[in-house]
């Protein structure tokens, strides 16, 4: 596909490659999921299906081995939606949009890399994949103080992918094993717990800086709200969910002696990261900026449900990462909608929109109500089952930690309905405004699609936890002492 | 029972009415979308009754209750191995009770607004909304467990945002509606925690966990049981989270009688009835705060209730007041058994269906009167009873019931609200009499202001003729039929409701229950009533009376701190924006951008700095690159002889 890119020449055969590219490969993450639950309900129950493997590197026992469960598949799924998604809300996108294009399929790559293998370095690697498009996305066709944020975006998660490197190198030499494959090393569970107590904090705050873990999470509000509108999508919808994948994946399941013993570390700054980001989220004035604290709210709300680490939390946490995705995803895109219009983001210039574009309106308010929690929608019970699984942990400092995070519902009820009420609400007071107008068939596409996605996720719940269920009950298995 | 399977619909149709009007409403006219609306609305009020027939119809079992069927329930969101949250479709007495009520309001709101909100823009939006809200409010109280409960909980939660804030060029509609969200919002907080504290002490999430599980849970239940309280006191507006309940008033008038008034509002009362074996057997003492929290919200907003001007807003005060009534009822219970201590149970669950018709009645009225007069201020009233006289005599009817004043319904559940309240302590019961008399005084004052007295109209009227106004008055007209024939039908309700034997459909214990009068009690209560009902006549017949300009003279302090509800709003206003928002959410957004940021764009420029520093060195000067080496190479060698 990167390469029928390369080979187009002109604005509509890039639009066709790409429309056709990433429904080809939605269209295949939607086989994998029917296929995958198909597999599992005639009674297959291998953690991993469909692996394969090769071997890249022998000298140091680099595999780009791959393979599936519950919980990749539903990442798969989520991404390819956001990336088709993406497409379409990038319809318009100036200058150069073929390498505009390329590196954002480049980006994708990586993130489906990431995805379904399972030997930690070939991990990292799709990591790194994913981060440099990413900093050419945000620096070139960004906007407002864009290098300022590109930069450092990147050097933030580079710093991040240092520490990790060296957990993951640690894991490596600790267990002793001849293979990087996470399930081997896992099966081994041999790793000094000595070791561990080092290795795990690193592995965990490596991907804590992609998952906005305070106090990392600076990079996330200035990078959100220069990226370019699919930009943020993928990233807020997707490269933020590597960062839990990779914690619960790599972290948590290989090094269970230190994530129970510090877990209690992590959990303070989730429940910070939880109650802060809303805070700050209420005051800000920017709506790119409002969101990206919402995200590192509700990322701080995966991670902390991975800590409490009972079943039904961690599946709490995989259906917020699918949950968020969309809906951050759909809010971003919905800002990028009406930044294109208005050529503004700040609140206090933006009043009545309802009036000039109410699909667009209608598209936020939806968005703000499934952000805020609101049954019926996937937030709802992503929320629900991580609290109700948080509460499952019968001690005093858990069941604190849980109701403070709770208190998140509220806070975020208000910065939703603040920006709500300021925005859509009321009558135009731009008089420029009033002639703009509503989205466009690509644009409502991109927004009907997001908005059943999370309908669905929300009404029909059932089978998406069953899904994830089996995949995160080996893990957890792992954990238990 | 299989004959009910056909509940299900009851649920179903309004929610596909909802999807029908949310997503093609724009391209259907209004008469099209309206008549949907309606239509819809009719056959769930039909299928209602047909459930209570056959329901009720079945007869008691052998113990001689009616039987609690559960028609339909599903695993929606499994939670843990033996946790989840089912959906399903649970009938019992009171929950076929509620049934009745809000599809008999909700048909009649959806009737009246054909009407009322004739023309409107968005009319197919409100039809849209108000689908929504029928449809969560029946959830609601079908729910089979505690967080189908929640989750229905939430709904209506929405549907009255999105319905307060209809008017959404409108400021005041748009705080109005932010605020009832909020505030309630933060009440469900505390109710998720109760719903959490609950399932995991019990293992369950239904409404009947089984003796043994809640007496090792112990402790815990009479907290996960306030918890839940303080959810249902926030949509219930008990004091002090009532501050939304009168700013919701912003809203459309019919949705204020379907949801502030009749249906959505009593949700907390109804959340306490459905938990109530639990609480009278493990939670008695958070029985009894209820009733004290419910006892001082009735008095207090029968006392603010007093001295409003918005007539819409003396009906949300009286509303409060009134759901109060119904929590004290069912705090005073001390037993399961009616004939001792019991009572309250079945006089909370009467008070509620009869408030519901004559609260509705009396909103809509205010409506065609609104409708009529285009203002909500009472001193572009007066005088109306001459042209609205269908509007007139209805109101008086729902004035009358409310006051207490037999053969209206609200005589009977009220007494027994009283007869209640004096078996539990005769403190408690003196208490709410006084109420009962504020009621009287306060709902007849708003009915002379109103109805009697000068005309506004007249006035405007001869100052036009005389030539100081410029605008011809605009004269107000009796509503259309559409809006009348809904207040005929609850007016006729309200007149009968009174006589129908509710106990012998609703109690405490499921036992058939005769109510009968205690005519004490109610000797007391009518002489109270018409008492508070004299004091307005003198005060307010006639506008403005000597007494009333003395009292307000006299107690100016008071009936000023008052009409502003005892400032209990800008005490929250004070805690929401001094205090969280400037105090706490500001500086946490400064602290983000300057000191952790900070911290980081520092490491940043301490390594470009660094790098600064370095970079000399890294000259590209062949010359003193060699001076560096052989300098090096000097060192390394005297090193060596040293050490060596």
């Amino acid at each position: 596909m990167l390469l029928a890119l390369w080979l187009s020449r002109n604005i509509k055969q890039i639009r066709t490659v790409m429309v056709v590219g990433s429904t080809m490969l939605l269209a295949l993450s939607v086989y994998l999921t029917v296929d995958f639950i198909a597999q599992r309900s005639a009674g297959v129950s291998a953690a991993q299906l469909y692996t394969d493997s090769w071997c890249w590197y022998p000298a140091l026992n680099i595999n780009y081995s791959i393979g599936v469960d519950g919980i990749s598949v539903v990442m798969i799924l989520l991404s390819s939606i956001i990336v088709f998604t993406g497409t379409f809300a990038s319809w318009n996108i100036k200058p150069q949009p073929k390498e505009f294009f390329l590196w954002y399929m480049l980006l994708s790559l990586g993130v489906y890399g990431f995805f379904i293998t399972t030997d930690m370095f070939a991990m990292f690697m799709f990591y790194e994949t994913a981060l440099i498009p990413m900093y050419l996305l945000i620096g070139v066709w960004g906007s407002g103080k864009k290098e300022y944020s590109a930069m450092k975006l990147t050097l933030m998660l580079m710093g991040g992918s240092a520490f990790l490197l060296m957990g993951i190198l640690g894991i490596y030499f600790g267990s002793g094993a001849t293979t990087m494959n996470i399930h081997e090393i896992a099966a081994m569970n041999n790793i000094d717990t000595n070791l561990q107590y080092i290795f795990f904090p690193m592995t965990f705050v490596g991907f804590g800086v992609l998952g906005a873990l305070f106090p990392f999470h600076t990079w996330s509000p200035d990078g959100h709200a220069s990226a370019p509108t699919s930009v943020s999508m993928l990233h807020a919808g997707v490269l933020m969910k590597l960062g839990g994948y990779g914690c619960f994946r790599i972290a948590m399941y290989l090094m269970p002696q230190a994530a129970n013993d510090l877990a209690w570390i992590f959990i303070i700054l989730t429940t910070i990261s939880v109650v802060y980001g809303a805070l700050s989220a209420i005051s800000q004035t920017d709506l790119k900026y409002i969101n990206a604290y919402s995200s590192v709210s509700h990322c701080g709300l995966v991670l902390f449900a991975l800590l409490m680490m009972t079943q039904t939390s961690c599946t709490g946490a995989i259906l917020q990462m699918l949950s968020h995705g969309l809906m951050t995803a759909l809010f971003f895109a919905l800002i990028g909608m009406i930044y294109g219009r208005t050529h503004t983001r700040d609140i206090r210039e933006l009043q009545g929109l309802m009036k000039i574009m109410p699909f667009l309106a209608v598209g936020y308010v939806i968005a703000g109500l499934a952000n805020l929690g609101l049954p019926g929608f996937s937030g709802f019970i992503a929320e629900m089952t991580i609290f109700v699984g948080s509460f499952m942990v019968d001690d005093t400092f858990h069941r604190v930690v849980t109701i403070i995070a709770c208190t998140s519902i509220v806070i975020t009820a208000v910065y939703i309905l603040r920006v709500v009420g300021k925005i859509l609400y009321g009558e135009p007071i731009n008089e420029e405004h009033k002639r703009l107008s509503d989205a466009s068939w690509d644009e409502r596409f991109t927004v009907i699609c997001l908005v059943a996605c999370i309908a669905a996720l929300g009404i029909a719940p059932l089978w998406v936890s069953d899904l994830i269920n089996n995949g995160v009950s080996d893990i957890i298995a792992n954990l238990m002492p | 029972m299989e004959q009910l399977d056909f509940t299900i619909l009851i649920l179903a149709l309004p929610l596909i009415c909802f999807v029908v009007l949310g997503l093609c409403g724009m391209k259907m006219s209004h008469k099209v979308a309206g008549l949907l609306g309606s239509i819809t609305l009719a056959g769930v009020t039909l299928l209602s009754y047909a459930t209570a027939a056959i329901y009720f119809g079945a007869g008691r079992n052998m113990d001689g209750i009616y039987q609690t069927i559960t028609p339909y329930n599903i695993k929606w969101l499994p939670l843990g191995e033996t946790l989840s949250i089912d959906m399903g479709i649970m009938l019992d007495p009171i929950s076929v009770m509620m049934l009745i009520v809000i599809s008999t309001v909700s048909l009649m709101v959806h009737i009246y607004s054909l009407g009322y909100m004739k023309g409107e823009k968005g009319f197919q939006r409100y039809y849209a909304y108000l689908s929504l809200f029928t449809f969560s409010m029946l959830g609601l109280v079908v729910a089979t467990n505690i967080f189908q409960m929640y989750v229905f909980w939430e709904l209506v939660g929405v549907s009255s945002y999105l319905l307060i804030g209809f008017y959404y060029t409108k400021p005041a509609a748009i705080a109005a509606s932010k605020k009832a969200f909020i505030v309630t919002r933060f009440a469900d907080l505390f109710f998720l925690i109760g719903i959490l504290l609950y399932g995991f002490y019990t293992g369950t999430y239904s409404f009947t966990p089984g003796e043994a599980v809640l007496i090792s849970a112990g402790a815990v239940i009479p907290i996960a049981l306030g918890l839940m309280f303080v959810g249902g006191a926030g949509k219930s507006a008990m004091f002090p989270l009532h501050i939304w309940l009168p700013d919701a008033m912003e809203g459309p008038t019919p949705v204020s009688a379907l949801i502030h008034a009749a249906t959505m509002v009593v949700a907390g009362v109804y959340l306490v009835a459905r938990m109530f074996p639990i609480f009278i057997d493990f939670a008695p003492e958070t029985l009894h705060i209820i009733a004290y929290v419910g006892a001082f919200t009735a008095l207090y907003a029968a006392i603010v209730a007093c001295v409003q001007t918005d007539i819409k807003r003396v009906l949300a005060f009286s509303t409060i007041s009134q759901i109060a009534f119904m929590m004290v009822a069912l705090g005073v219970c001390t037993s399961t058994d009616p004939h001792e201590g019991g009572l309250g149970y079945m006089a909370s669950m009467f008070h509620l269906f009869t408030h519901a018709m004559f609260k509705g009645l009396l909103f809509l009225g205010a409506g065609a009167i609104i409708h009529a007069v285009h203002s909500n201020e009472k001193c572009h009233m007066g005088g109306l009873r001459k042209y609205m006289p269908i509007t007139h005599i209805t109101f008086l009817i729902a004035c009358l019931a409310i006051a207490g004043i037999p053969p209206f319904s609200g005589f009977f559940s009220k007494d027994e609200i009283l007869v209640a309240c004096y078996s539990y302590s005769t403190m408690m019961g003196i208490f709410m009499s006084i109420v009962a008399a504020l009621t009287a005084f306060y709902m007849f004052r708003l009915y002379y202001l109103i109805f009697w007295g000068k005309s506004h109209y007249e006035e405007q009227l001869s100052q036009y003729n005389a030539g100081t106004l410029d605008k011809k008055p605009h004269k107000p007209h009796e509503a259309p039929a559409t809006m009348t024939i809904p207040l005929i039908i609850l007016a006729v309700i309200t007149l009968f409701a009174g006589f129908i034997p509710f106990g012998h459909f609703v109690s405490s214990n499921g036992h058939l229950y005769d109510i009968h009068l205690d005519w004490n009690v109610a000797t007391i209560s009518v002489v109270l009533a018409i008492s508070g009902i004299f004091m307005a006549t003198i005060m307010y017949i006639k506008g403005n009376s000597p007494i009333t300009n003395a009292i307000n003279h006299n107690m100016s302090n008071i009936i000023e701190a008052a009409y502003h509800r005892f400032y209990m709003d800008e005490l929250w206003l004070f805690v929401t924006k001094r205090i969280i928002f400037n105090c706490i959410s500001r500086p946490i957004a400064w602290f983000d951008r300057h000191i952790i940021d900070g911290t980081m764009d520092m490491l940043a420029t301490v390594t470009q700095k660094i790098g600064d520093v370095v970079r000399p060195i890294q000259s590209g000067n062949v010359q003193s690159y060699s001076m560096w080496f052989l300098g090096g190479a000097l060192v390394i060698l005297t090193a060596l002889i040293v050490f060596a």
